[in-house]
C-alpha cells in the first residue's frame, strides 16, 4: 500500500527523512502514472479517526494541521477530565479510535482488551525516539529511575495478545510515547528571597501556611514523598510504589503537618495552581510547567528549577483502540505517526513539554526556540507560545537547563501504586484531618 | 368510550412511575449491589466483599466526615434562616410597591448571574492574603498582618454557602409570608400586639412551610456539595460527598457506592422528619 501521508507544504525539506522522501517520491510517481483517482484514495477520504484526549492534547490547531496533512479526516474530542476519559475508554471503547492518556492510567487497561498492541515496525519513529521510552536508558547508557510509573513498567506488552505488560523491550508497544516533562516545585523567589534546592523545603516550618500540594494520590503523594524523604521523616524502599507500612508512615506524618496548619491549600486544577501562586497565597507548591509560564506571563516572578533529589517526571502515551481493523487501523497508526512527525511536537514543545522524537521537532522550530526549549541555551530573541504571545524575553535560559539536564535527573515518576486502594483510603484520612 | 376511574388513575401515574423506576429505583438497586462487591483498579468483581460497608459504618473517618458536614449544615441553616426571614419580612411588610418588592427579590439573585466556577475563583482576590478585604483592614490600621482565615478555612466555606443559599431560604419564606392575609395582622394590631409579638405569634408559625421548603433545599445542597467546599476550603476539609468524589475519581466504585447509599438514607430520613413536623402539602393548599 502506498503511504497515505501527503507531503506537507508547510514542512521544510530538511524535515523529511530519506525514507519518507523515497515513499512520497514513489507516491508522486504513482500518482503521475495513474492520473485517475485510485481506489484506496477514495476509500481513505471516507475514513474518520476519532482521537479522544484531554485539553492538553486535543488542541484545535493540531487537528486543523492533521486534516491538512492527512488524506483522511481526524476528529478530536476533548474529555472533561482524566476520570471521564478512562471511563469512556473502558465502557465505550468503540466510540474512540485513538486515545492518549498519562501512563499512570495504564493499570486500568491491562487485560481489559480495549487497546490494540502496536508492532514496533508499525511505528515509524521508533529508532528516533528518545531511549528513555524504548529501552529505559539514557543516551549515555545510564538507567532511568524505576520509582513510580517509569516507562518500562507499561511501554511494552509481553506478546501480541496484549494481555500483560513487559518490563523490558519487546516487539509489541502499548502505544506511542507522545510527550513528557520533568516537574518540580514552583517557587516565588520574590517572597522567599533565597534559592530553593531541595524538596525538603516543601515541609520546612519556615514556609508554614504558605505551601500547597496537588490534591491527589498520583502527583500530590509523590511530591510529598520526595519532601518527606528529603526531610528524613520517612524512609522508602520505592516511594513510587509504597508498602502499606510506608503509606501509613507517609500519611501519619502528613497529618501532623496538616494539623500544624502547614498547608495553605490543595489544588485540583491548573487555574487554581496559577491563582495560588500569582496571588501570593503560597510561595512554594507542586506545579506544572505551563502553570509556571502562566504566572510569569502575568509579570510575576516564578521559578521552576530542579531540586537536588531530582525531578518528578511523567509522560503521555497515545494508543489505538482494539476494535480497529483494516484500513481504519492503518489510518489510526498513520495518524499516530503523524502526531510525532514534528509539527504537533513543536506545537506542544512551545507550551513547555518535550516531544519523544526531538529530531523531528527540530526542523519545525526556529533555532532560537529549539535552543531555548530543548538545549538549555539562552534565548536570542523573545520566546513565543504556540498562539504568538510572548512567554519569555530574549536573554532568558530555561529553568533547569537542557532536556537531558532536566530529564536526566528523575527522582520519581507520577504514580499509581499497587496499594492504590489502601492509599486512597488513607489519603481521605489526611484530607479529613 | 369511558375509562374506569381505577384505570384512569393508573394511566395517570404510569409515566412518572416509569421514569422513577428506570431512572431512580433500578440505578439505586445496582449501586446497592455494587457496594457489596470486591474491586481493584477500575474493576468490580462479582465476589461479595463487606469491607466497603464495615468501613463506611464503623470507621472514625465516617464519623468525622458527618460531624464536619452537619456542623456546616447547622450553621448555614441558622444564618440563612435569620437573614432570609428578616429580608422576607422587610420585603413583604415594609416594601409598599409590588414593583419594588419584585425588583429587590430579583436583586437577591445577583450572585447567580455568574457561573459557579467563576464565582468560586473570584473569592480569592476578595478574601486572599493580598485581597481587597485584607488590604482594606490593613490600610485602616485594624490589622497588621493579613488574616489568613478569611480564605481556605471553615469561615470561607460558610460564607460561600450563605452567599449562595440564602436565596433558597428567602424565596419560599417570602412566598409563605405573602400569603398571610393582611386582615390577620390588622386583627393582631387591633388586639394590641406589638410588632415583635406579631412576628413571633402570627408570622413565624404561618411561615413554617416556607422555612421547611427552604431547609430542604439547603439540606440537600450542603450534604450533596463537594465542589464549593473543595474550592473554598482549598481541599482541606473532607465531607461525605467529597469522599465519594475522591473514590469515584480513583475508580473505586464499591466504597463510593456504600457511602452514597448511606448519604441517601440520611438525607431521606432528615427530609421525612422535617415533613412530619410540617405538613407542606396541607399548608400549600391553603
Amino acid at each position: 500500500m502506498t503511504d497515505p501521508v501527503k507531503t506537507s507544504t508547510t514542512s521544510p525539506k530538511k524535515g523529511l527523512s530519506r525514507r519518507s522522501l523515497l515513499k512520497t517520491g514513489a507516491a508522486a510517481t504513482a500518482a503521475a502514472a495513474f492520473p485517475a483517482p485510485m481506489i484506496w484514495a477514495q476509500n481513505i477520504k471516507d475514513i474518520k479517526i476519532v482521537h479522544v484526549g484531554q485539553s492538553y492534547s486535543t488542541i484545535p490547531n493540531i487537528a486543523e494541521q492533521a486534516n491538512k496533512d492527512l488524506d483522511f479526516t481526524v476528529e478530536m474530542q476533548t474529555s472533561p477530565d482524566n476520570t471521564a476519559q478512562v471511563n469512556r475508554m473502558l465502557t465505550q471503547p468503540k466510540s474512540i479510535d485513538v486515545s492518549d492518556v498519562p501512563i499512570t492510567n495504564m493499570k486500568y487497561f491491562v487485560g481489559r482488551g480495549v487497546l490494540s498492541p502496536v508492532n514496533v515496525s508499525e511505528y515509524k519513529w521508533y529508532d528516533k525516539t528518545v531511549p528513555i521510552f524504548t529501552t529505559g536508558k539514557y543516551p549515555d547508557g545510564g538507567t532511568v529511575s524505576m520509582q513510580g510509573y517509569s516507562p518500562m513498567k507499561a511501554q511494552y506488552y509481553t506478546d501480541e495478545s496484549g494481555s500483560e505488560y513487559a518490563t523490558e523491550p519487546t516487539d509489541w508497544l502499548v502505544g506511542v510515547p507522545l510527550y513528557y516533562n520533568a516537574d518540580t516545585l514552583g517557587i516565588r523567589p520574590d517572597l522567599i528571597g533565597r534559592p530553593i534546592e531541595s524538596w525538603a523545603e516543601l515541609l520546612n516550618p519556615e514556609f508554614s501556611g504558605k505551601v500547597a500540594l496537588q490534591d491527589g494520590t498520583g502527583v500530590g503523594v509523590p511530591d510529598a514523598a520526595m519532601a518527606l524523604q528529603a526531610m528524613g521523616d520517612v524512609e522508602y524502599v520505592d516511594k513510587g510504589n509504597m508498602t502499606r507500612a510506608e503509606i501509613d508512615a507517609t500519611i501519619d506524618k502528613l497529618i501532623e503537618y496538616k494539623k500544624e496548619g502547614h498547608f495553605r491549600s490543595f489544588w485540583t486544577n491548573f487555574d487554581q495552581s496559577v491563582q495560588l501562586m500569582a496571588s501570593g497565597e503560597v510561595v512554594l507548591q507542586s506545579m506544572w510547567s505551563p502553570a509556571v509560564t502562566e504566572v510569569r506571563t502575568r509579570g510575576i516572578e516564578c521559578l521552576y528549577n530542579g531540586m537536588k533529589e531530582g525531578y518528578r517526571a511523567w509522560y503521555i502515551m497515545m494508543m489505538p483502540m482494539a476494535h480497529l481493523e483494516g484500513l481504519q487501523r492503518e489510518c489510526a497508526i498513520e495518524y499516530m505517526n503523524w502526531f510525532n512527525s514534528g509539527w504537533a511536537g513543536a506545537f506542544i514543545s512551545r507550551q513547555g513539554f518535550y516531544n519523544s522524537v526531538p529530531e523531528n521537532v527540530k526542523p519545525h522550530m526556529t533555532e532560537n526556540e529549539y535552543g531555548y526549549w530543548y538545549e538549555g541555551k539562552e534565548a536570542t530573541e523573545d520566546i513565543l507560545n504556540p498562539f504568538g504571545k510572548v512567554m519569555e524575553k530574549a536573554g532568558v535560559v530555561r529553568d533547569g537547563g537542557s532536556l537531558w539536564d532536566r530529564m536526566g535527573n528523575i527522582g520519581i515518576w507520577n504514580t499509581l501504586m499497587d496499594e492504590d486502594r489502601y492509599l486512597v483510603r488513607r489519603w481521605q484520612d489526611f484530607l479529613a484531618a | 368510550m369511558r375509562v374506569p376511574p381505577r384505570v384512569a388513575s393508573w394511566l395517570q401515574v404510569a409515566p412518572m412511575a416509569l421514569v422513577f423506576t428506570t431512572m431512580v429505583l433500578i440505578p439505586l438497586g445496582i449501586i446497592t449491589v455494587v457496594s457489596f462487591l470486591d474491586y481493584d483498579f477500575a474493576r468490580v468483581f462479582p465476589e461479595i466483599y463487606l469491607g466497603s460497608w464495615t468501613d463506611a459504618l464503623t470507621s472514625p473517618l465516617t464519623l468525622s466526615l458527618y460531624l464536619t458536614v452537619f456542623k456546616f449544615l447547622l450553621i448555614t441553616l441558622a444564618i440563612t434562616f435569620v437573614v432570609g426571614f428578616w429580608l422576607a419580612y422587610f420585603l413583604v411588610f415594609h416594601v409598599e410597591s409590588t414593583g419594588w418588592r419584585m425588583g429587590l427579590l430579583a436583586a437577591a439573585a445577583i450572585p447567580f448571574w455568574t457561573p459557579g466556577p467563576i464565582r468560586m475563583v473570584s473569592w480569592v482576590p476578595l478574601l486572599g492574603k493580598e485581597g481587597l478585604v485584607n488590604k482594606a483592614l490593613m490600610n485602616a490600621g485594624i490589622t497588621e498582618a493579613p488574616l489568613d482565615w478569611l480564605l481556605y478555612s471553615e469561615f470561607s466555606v460558610i460564607l460561600a454557602y450563605c452567599n449562595l443559599l440564602t436565596l433558597a431560604m428567602l424565596g419560599p419564606i417570602t412566598h409563605s409570608m405573602a400569603k398571610i392575609p393582611r386582615s390577620l395582622i390588622q386583627a393582631a394590631q387591633d388586639a394590641g400586639a406589638r410588632e415583635w409579638q406579631i412576628v413571633r405569634d402570627v408570622v413565624l408559625p404561618l411561615c413554617k412551610p416556607g422555612i421547611a421548603i427552604g431547609a430542604i433545599f439547603i439540606i440537600t445542597a450542603v450534604l450533596g456539595d463537594f465542589f464549593m467546599i473543595k474550592i473554598m476550603s482549598g481541599g482541606q476539609i473532607n465531607t461525605p460527598a467529597n469522599a465519594i468524589a475522591t473514590e469515584l475519581a480513583a475508580f473505586q466504585y464499591p466504597p463510593a457506592a456504600a457511602k452514597s447509599v448511606m448519604l441517601l438514607v440520611i438525607v431521606v430520613v432528615l427530609i421525612t422528619g422535617l415533613l412530619r413536623v410540617v405538613d407542606i402539602r396541607k399548608e400549600l393548599q391553603r
